[in-house]
């Protein structure tokens, strides 16, 4: 358990750059929070494919409109908030992409890796308009003390 | 590190030794290309040796997908190999390694096209 919540809040231009932008920061965050390699790389991608999502479709590459990251840090899990100024959509009307008639499509798969990669996603329209997509990873357990670490203590 | 790709001919097939990341913007468009490029040059046997890929994000998996169609529409066959942990990984959640023909050594690939 952590202390506290902390809050991180990024304006991202909707560019090319930001969707490395957004995962660099968010790996930075996820490991200085005791995330190994393999879940940061997995936060990462989360993130990335958010952003992904936001500059493509959100936002239709619109330059005038923005991309708003937030990263939470709870006492129990980290929450990532990836916000767009586009027109929402609903994640049950996302298709399949494991579905027979989508797995040649060349787009699509970047919510699945999210909720594969995550151990929860939602999306919202919030009342400002915009698609926010909002994944959740909890903080690895902490390692249990060897004896001879617990005796020491 | 952005993608770098050199072909080897191997008989009538094509290996694509390729490096760097396959990501949104040049690393798939540069995939994009190299395969248009060797479709066009009538090279329709093509193996993609993604060994020193070090990164793939949905679109990187879509323009390998892409490939796999062009490839397909032309008559032709796009086979994958040497993938690492990652790309493994992404393929079988993502159901693709049941689409692709995936290799872990290049003779085996190469002998493997049908004609």
């Amino acid at each position: 358990m952590r202390g506290p919540t902390q809050r991180i809040e990024v304006t991202l231009e909707t560019l090319l750059e930001s969707v490395d932008l957004a995962e660099d920061i968010t790996l930075r965050v996820a490991t200085a929070v005791g995330f190994d390699e393999e879940q940061g790389y997995r936060i990462g991608m989360s993130v990335r494919e958010a952003v992904i999502n936001a500059y493509t479709y959100g936002n239709m590459q619109d330059s005038r409109r923005r991309i708003f990251v937030v990263i939470e840090l709870l006492p129990a899990q980290m929450v990532i908030h990836v916000r767009d100024q586009g027109a929402g959509f609903r994640l049950e009307d996302v298709p399949d992409p494991l579905a027979e008639e989508n797995l040649l499509k060349t787009s699509g798969r970047g919510l699945f890796l999210i909720r594969a990669f995550m151990d929860e996603l939602n999306v919202t329209i919030p009342q400002s308009g915009g698609a926010e997509v909002i994944m959740t990873k909890r903080y690895p357990a902490p390692r249990k003390p060897t004896p001879a670490e617990a005796s020491e203590a | 590190m952005d993608l770098k790709a050199t072909n080897r001919d191997i008989g009538p097939a094509t290996v694509v030794d390729i490096s760097g990341r396959i990501t949104l913007g040049e690393g798939s468009a540069a995939l994009r290309g190299l395969v248009r490029q060797l479709l066009d040059h009538g090279r329709k046997q093509i193996v993609l040796n993604l060994a020193d890929v070090s990164y793939i994000d949905s679109s990187g998996i879509g323009e390998l997908v892409s490939s796999f169609t062009a490839v397909k529409k032309e008559g032709g066959e796009l086979k994958l190999l040497n993938l690492t942990k990652k790309v493994h990984d992404l393929l079988l959640i993502t159901k693709l390694f049941t689409v692709f023909d995936v290799h872990n050594d290049e003779q085996t690939a190469v002998s493997s096209f049908s004609s």
